[in-house]
């Protein structure tokens, strides 16, 4: 039973980490910039959404909305150091990385976790603001919060996976497309290749910083250590669904390859931990993980060389 | 039409690998023009065709397309009203995009990209109908990523995205120079076609003499970053290889042997 509640939770984990996977992937495959930012808009996702409802009582549903916001301006401000100063990509990703950090404390007014404590008056989470809207006949049954979770995060991957296909699909989206796959021709063909870059970093880290608000709001807690290793488990996903899907081609079922990779991840991880890892261990596993999917397809050889998009 | 005036840059200033790429090129195009620039390596005709592009800005001098200074245009806002083909078959296209995405990006060159769908049913259209003419059969391979198809097939394609909307003046950096000889051949011919048919003013780098005699309405030379030998119309359409080494030995005097075997 402990088991299968263990697995039962790792799946909804698993779809509200799914948003950080599919921000990694638009910057990572998309737009080809390994974007350090989002270790940062990961936490600040987090920190925003719990310190709003916490401290100002402002729905849950909305903070997330200013989470995602948030992680957007922050993707804004890498974009414009790599663009318009001229910093390499991933230095421009490292510096917005670490002002997050003295900024996540800030915004937790100096404190290094944030508790959304539900007990408090006035102070609900994503997760008991719809719970206060069932009778009390559902909430009384033993897992409701898990099944709320679950479902949060299944809307929430349905929604970003149909907007990201959307958004990828119209012109401004081709555009970004292109940029990360020819810079010089789409430039050629007219378009400022600074502002679709700057839009996908923001685009990317909003995402981010939902799957952080999210999380956070899922634990009831907020911790300013909470992004670190993101983009690290943002690729594992990543390349779990490409591993599991690797005929896939279309755009719609590569991003749900990833919400799927993402999912999957974190069953590994929930086995990995039944079996007696300890949670510290889980990094290193993780990096282990990403390598060994990063190279193994371009160390063996005959391999059919696929196109990643 | 296109207006060069006493454009000069330098790369690498102040250093010890300076170079004077372009050394006070002059060049006035009319409309309708096509022109194929032949010249040694080094000699600027690679620069000249990314300074009209605006690849990267000039030190000095004035360019003007059709009464519009685009001295200080960023490159995208030029590609309003200019296209370019490349070397490099791979340049021109995305390779991981397909073929009608690509179409659709190029159909937009220089418009405002907005929210609406990348790609519709008209174009679609449209694109099928201009496929045939290249005569490759991708018409019937619209959904296939550009990274599949040959170099001769993408170089074919790209020249088709130059045009797709009609440009001001079409810009081809030695397209054909990366192919075999037929593949080269068949994207030549579609080039002159397209370029007859549109009625383009268009500017051909080749390091091919035979090709700079046998296409265009005129021809310049280049050496050291300056426009040495200019001719056109019936003077032109009688030059042979010969006159146009002897051109090359003069303006090199004498020291451009190697040379010489590289061009023959």
């Amino acid at each position: 039973m402990s088991i299968l509640l263990a697995m039962f939770s790792a799946v909804s984990q698993g779809m509200l980490w799914a948003m950080l996977a599919l921000g990694v992937y638009i910057t990572f495959r998309l737009l080809d910039f390994a974007d350090l930012t989002c270790e940062g808009s990961f936490a600040l996702g987090g920190c925003v959404s719990a310190v709003l409802t916490v401290n100002l009582h402002m729905n849950p549903y909305l903070s997330l909305l200013c989470g995602f916001l948030a992680g957007m301006i922050a993707g804004l401000v890498t974009g414009v150091l790599n663009t318009k100063l001229k910093i390499p990509p991933i230095l421009a990703g490292i510096l917005s990385m670490i002002s997050l950090y003295s900024i996540n404390l800030r915004i937790m007014l100096n404190q290094a976790n944030v508790p959304i404590n539900i007990r408090e008056e006035g102070v609900s989470s994503i997760v008991t603001a719809i719970q206060d809207l069932l009778p009390e006949s559902i909430t009384s049954m033993s897992q409701t919060q898990n099944v709320i979770t679950l479902c949060i995060g299944l809307l929430f991957c349905v929604l970003s996976v149909a907007v990201l296909y959307w958004f990828f699909g119209t012109e401004m989206g081709s555009a970004i497309r292109a940029t990360g796959n020819n810079e010089k021709m789409i430039r050629a063909l007219g378009v400022n290749t600074d502002t679709t870059k700057i839009i996908a970093l923001a685009i990317s880290n909003g995402f981010i910083a939902l799957s952080g608000a999210l999380v956070a709001q899922a634990q009831k807690v907020a911790d300013v250590g909470m992004g670190t290793g993101a983009i690290v488990i943002g690729l594992a996903s990543i390349v779990i669904g490409e591993v599991l899907f690797s005929k896939v081609i279309s755009f719609k079922w590569k991003l749900v390859s990833i919400v799927v990779g993402s999912i999957i991840y974190r069953v590994i991880v929930a086995i990995v931990l039944q079996l007696g890892l300890r949670s510290s261990d889980l990094k290193l596993l993780t990096a282990i993980l990403v390598a060994a999917a990063l190279s193994i397809p371009r160390l063996l050889p005959k391999k059919n060389k696929k196109g990643v998009a | 039409m296109l207006l060069l005036q006493n454009i000069h840059k330098t790369f690498n200033l102040g250093t010890v690998n300076e170079k004077k790429a372009l050394n006070g090129v002059e060049l006035h195009l009319n409309a309708k023009d096509f022109v194929t620039v032949i010249g040694g390596n080094g000699a600027g005709k690679s620069t000249m065709l990314n300074m009209i592009a605006g690849v990267y800005p000039i030190d000095e001098g004035r360019i003007v397309l059709n009464g519009r200074d685009m001295t200080k245009q960023p490159e995208y806002v030029r590609a309003k009203y200019l296209s370019r083909v490349f070397q490099d078959p791979m340049m021109g296209t995305a390779s991981n995009m397909q073929i009608d995405e690509n179409l659709a990006l190029a159909h937009r060159r220089g418009k405002k990209r907005g929210l609406s769908w990348g790609i519709t049913k008209e174009e679609h259209d449209l694109f099928r109908e201009k496929l045939k003419i290249l005569g490759l059969g991708l018409e019937d391979r619209m959904t296939s990523k550009v990274g599949l198809l040959s170099g001769g097939q993408r170089q074919a394609l790209t020249l088709l995205m130059a045009t797709l909307i009609k440009p001001e003046l079409l810009l081809l950096d030695e397209h054909t120079a990366a192919l075999d000889p037929k593949t080269a051949a068949n994207v030549l011919s579609v080039t002159e076609t397209i370029i007859r048919e549109e009625q383009l003013t268009a500017i051909m780098v080749t390091h091919n003499m035979k090709d700079a005699i046998r296409f265009g309405n005129r021809l310049i030379m280049m050496h050291e970053g300056q426009i040495i030998y200019d001719v056109a119309g019936e003077e032109k359409k009688r030059l042979d290889v010969n006159d146009l080494l002897d051109k090359f030995e003069q303006a090199s005097h004498g020291e451009f042997a190697n040379d010489r075997m590289m061009l023959g």
